[in-house]
């Protein structure tokens, strides 16, 4: 390391300019693109003030969002607490976009900003790129465009049919815009070539089975259900995405509403990936940060005080409260995605004989970098943790599990750092990180559109779990309003198919104009 | 890689939805703002502050898995002493083991700061001056243009020709440019020196030192302009506020021995709110302290509220006063004039007559508006109700049923102050009480 050794560090102050920031990147650049061989979008780098990441905040971290109520909402808080000192600003912000956009504060110092750089710049956006569930389901290209065309098309709507108008819809839109993601890749239309060859295959096997005999055998009167099914089919029932049900069958909507309702649910579906890969992305914006900035400071680029400074924040960053410490509150995605990826890294170079027997495929493979992106490009939280939570770390965190029975008067402990409690914890920390448990499974059972236009969903219960009753009282009553006829939100035990609670919402009258 | 300085771009990017939260949850943050009156002392009653209200307001329902009920599994950090399978009591909050901190902020009230204009919206929202009054605000506050001097820059239309012809005249003086009248002179001698036949002996000497000092006086003409760049003077105008609506508020008070501190505090809490609600109609109003027993006297402020003076009660002295200080400063013709008289409604009888003329024939044709507040005790709330009036009550009664710009209540308890107030500044109230 001593022949690379620069002639000078990038910075001795705390003060930046312009200058000084291309420096830093074009520092970092070699080392994230050429040593890590990160595949990043291009960058664009926006040095913002306090009173514009204030903004960025209140729309959902995005540049431009179309205007609601609840963005001020947002808005009044953050200010509120942030002059109050009660919370500090984040340090950066970045957008999942091509170009990849990463907001710095101005505030920040000259070491910070080489930190968040690192982090955001290099960490963030090798993640967006490679990740499975952000390829899968955003459109880094597009989004900025989309967002565009959305603030400009609500802005019509609401010089065309008043701001009040579009407030309703917007307002029903966002209580349902958990349920407003395809959660499954769609099956794709076949074209028509080859659903004529399966249609020639099926008509081959029916030929090829035939027998005469079951023409004599009598049928039952079993045709009741049949139309009741092929209704359900033709609606492409049960469905999940319920925001995509009421824009393509919903009878009294009128087609700016469901136009509304498409980009509610799209830009839902734009941070469905965010909401799970939380701890991933960060763990890996973390991970890359620290490893730059620590080769920065080897190869004397950055002095002895900007790298304790750097570690300080870092420490911070990274910290994990025990459960009885008082400011517990849940895991912190930073701590645990850097947590298990430092680990990973312990494995690859220096495993024990227990890393062996566990993580046979990686341990003492010697690069690290090479495993964790792998890592990156393809799991999520929960396969992430169920996968690489090592029993060093078990211990290490001192985790437990504690489960909370309705039948016994007690908790109980499920599950220690022992040798009888790895995988369970393990399981358990994996389950919480499942956004299939942790969000209730809610969908459009059935209607009739030929009868009363009785739209069932059904909460399919877990664990016995209900839903929050008086909010899912609102939010029915906003899906009634867009349906425009009765709903009724039945919840189901998962297992039992019992039917545990229902509710009933009746459309407001001349709430749809 | 590209940078991107976005400093300088327009913030208040959320100021849109800022106002449109506010809108949303108007009928909420009214009643705070109302009720907030209650905590903040008179004199920062139009500061900006925090406001807070129910969560459940703006509340943004989702369908979500309930915090309780259920079989639950957690994984937390940190354990010391316990072993598989053992047990621990159920925490208070219910299920869900171990603590739930950080995410118990369900049932929060939300708070959030206002601005003092949107303080003062919300809190004077619905309320206007009396039709009367507006008739003088029409065309609001311009701003002025004013002369403010020479410049050596600025507009052609605006050069000053006297002035740069001025500046021109002494900076020839002071250079000594010849004039042309020096040429025509030499011009002259020259020409009459030609002309004389036969010539004087020295005339050839002569004639060269004339034509020497002719082209001596034609390059220092031309060396030295007429007018110069440096000789321009342009008028300067600046733009001032004029103040076309101004208002001037008096408060009279009684503070004879009858009125209680209670009593005072009422009226000022009534007087500090007619001042807030003048300040947001005109630019500069200005208030005079009437303070009377059977002598009345222009006090300051603390005096006002809080000096003790004895003396019987002679209301028509408050009244001369204020007609003293309107004929002294007040010129009606410039000013708004608001009155606001407060008083426990003792009068001496025999002065009631003299109180009514004056009130009927000299003030209200000046005024824009006359609010009579009878400030009552407390503990008689109700008593007052049952129709004892009061002397100056009676005599004031038949003036407010011939006046539209005179007004009179009764006040008891400092919670009426404000339902009060707005009654009297409410739209359409005025209309309702002159049909």
């Amino acid at each position: 390391m001593t022949a690379r050794l620069a002639d000078a560090p990038l910075f001795t102050g705390s003060d930046w300019d312009f200058g000084l920031i291309n420096r830093i990147h074009d520092a970092i650049e070699p080392i994230a693109l050429q040593e890590m061989k990160l595949n990043i979008y291009p960058n664009q780098i926006e040095i913002i003030s306090a009173e514009q990441m204030l903004d960025a905040y209140s729309s959902i971290g995005m540049p431009l969002f179309y205007k609601h109520w609840s963005f001020g909402k947002q808005f009044v808080t953050n200010e509120m607490m942030y002059r109050k000192g009660r919370r500090g600003l984040a340090y950066e912000l970045v957008i999942n976009s091509d170009p990849c956009i990463n907001y710095l504060m101005q505030e920040n110092s000259a070491t910070m900003q080489t930190l968040v750089i690192a982090h955001a710049a290099f960490g963030h956006n090798h993640f967006f790129k490679n990740n499975y569930v952000f390829r899968q389901w955003t459109d880094a290209e597009g989004i900025l465009d989309y967002l565009e065309f959305a603030k400009r098309y609500i802005a019509q709507c609401e010089e065309r049919y008043g701001q009040l108008e579009v407030e309703r819809v917007l307002d029903a839109a966002h209580a349902l815009m958990n349920q407003g993601v395809h959660r499954y890749p769609r099956v794709r239309p076949r074209d028509l070539k080859s659903e004529a060859a399966r249609e020639a295959e099926r008509q081959a096997y029916r030929d090829r089975i035939y027998d005469d005999l079951w023409r004599t055998v009598p049928v039952g009167a079993r045709a009741d259900a049949v139309p009741s099914d092929a209704r359900r089919a033709a609606l492409g029932l049960p469905q999940e995405n319920i925001l995509y049900f009421l824009e393509k069958t919903g009878p009294r909507l009128h087609s700016w509403q469901r136009e509304v309702l498409r980009i509610v649910r799209l830009i839902s579906q734009y941070f469905y990936p965010q909401r799970q890969t939380k701890a991933m992305n960060e763990g890996c914006a973390t991970y890359t940060h620290y490893r730059i900035m620590t080769t920065l400071h080897e190869r004397g680029l950055l002095t002895d005080g900007a790298f304790m400074e750097f570690l300080q924040s870092h420490t911070n960053v990274v910290y994990q409260p025990t459960y009885d410490s008082g400011h517990f509150g849940g895991f912190n995605p930073y701590a645990l995605g850097f947590g298990i990826m430092s680990d990973i890294e312990r494995i690859c170079l220096a495993p024990t004989e227990e890393d062996r027997e566990w993580f046979g495929d990686i341990a003492g493979s010697g690069d690290p970098v090479e495993v964790l992106k792998d890592i990156w490009a393809n799991y999520r939280d929960e396969s992430f943790v169920s996968q690489y939570l090592s029993p060093h770390l078990i211990r290490h965190w001192r985790l437990f599990n504690i489960v909370d029975r309705t039948s016994e008067s007690e908790l109980r402990v499920d599950a220690i750092h022992d040798e009888r409690g790895y995988r369970r914890i393990r399981r358990a920390l994996a389950r919480e990180y499942d956004i299939g448990r942790q969000e209730p499974d809610i969908q459009v059972v059935d209607v009739d559109l030929a009868g009363d236009r009785r739209l069932i969903v059904e909460h399919s219960v877990v664990d016995g779990v209900l839903l929050e009753a008086s909010d899912a009282t609102m939010v029915l009553q906003n899906l009634a309003d867009l349906w425009g006829y009765e709903v009724a939100l039945k919840e189901v035990d998962a297992e039992t198919r019992k039917e545990l609670k229902s509710h009933v919402g009746q459309p407001r009258s001349n709430w749809l104009r | 890689m590209h940078i991107v300085d976005r400093r300088l771009n327009p913030g208040g990017k959320s100021l849109v939805n800022r106002q449109r939260f506010l809108r949303r949850a108007k009928a909420y943050v009214q009643q705070a703002v109302r009720d907030s009156l209650k905590d903040r002392s008179i004199k920062d009653l139009d500061k900006q502050g925090q406001i807070t209200i129910q969560r459940d307001a703006i509340h943004e329902p989702t369908l979500h898995r309930a915090a309780q009920g259920g079989n639950r599994e957690r994984v937390f950090p940190g354990n010391r002493d316990y072993m598989e399978g053992d047990r621990i009591k159920r925490p208070d909050g219910g299920a869900g083991a171990g603590s739930q901190a950080g995410q118990g902020d369900g049932n929060d009230d939300f708070q959030f700061a206002l601005s003092r204009e949107e303080f003062l919206d919300l809190f004077l929202d619905d309320l206007e001056l009396p039709d009367l009054a507006k008739r003088r605000l029409i065309g609001g506050a311009v701003d002025g243009i004013r002369r403010a001097g020479y410049s050596t820059a600025g507009n052609p239309s605006n050069l000053s020709v006297p002035r740069t012809m001025q500046k021109a005249l002494s900076r020839r003086l002071a250079l000594r440019r010849p004039s042309s009248g020096d040429l025509k002179r030499i011009e002259e001698e020259i020409a009459e020196i030609e002309a004389r036949a036969p010539p004087l002996p020295d005339d050839a000497v002569r004639l060269e030192a004339l034509r020497e000092e002719r082209s001596h006086i034609i390059r220092r003409r031309n060396l030295i302009a007429y007018i110069d760049p440096v000789d321009l003077r342009y008028r300067r105008f600046e733009t001032v506020p004029k103040p076309v609506a101004q208002a001037v508020m008096f408060c009279l008070m009684d503070v004879s021995g009858s009125m209680t501190e209670h009593m005072k505090d009422l009226a000022k809490r009534f007087f500090a709110l007619l001042h807030l609600f003048l300040t947001r109609c005109y630019e500069h109003v200005e208030v005079v302290f009437i303070h009377h027993t059977d002598r009345a006297a222009e006090v300051d402020e603390q005096t006002f509220f809080y000096s003790t003076v004895t003396g019987g009660t002679l209301v028509s002295s408050a009244l001369d006063k204020l007609m003293e200080v309107v004929k002294d400063r007040y010129r009606p013709d410039d000013w708004n004039i608001y009155v606001a008289q407060a008083s426990d409604g003792d009068t001496m009888q025999s002065d009631n007559g003299r109180v009514v003329s004056l009130m009927q024939d000299d003030i209200l044709p000046l005024c824009q508006y006359v609010a009579y507040l009878e400030v009552g005790r407390e503990e008689f709330a109700d008593v007052d109700m049952v129709g004892t009036t009061t002397g100056l009550w009676q005599a004031y009664a038949p003036v407010s049923e011939a006046h539209r710009n005179f007004v009179m209540r009764k006040v008891h308890h400092r919670r009426e102050i404000y339902p009060v107030f707005r009654e009297l500044f409410q739209r359409k109230g005025m209309a309702e009480k002159s049909g």
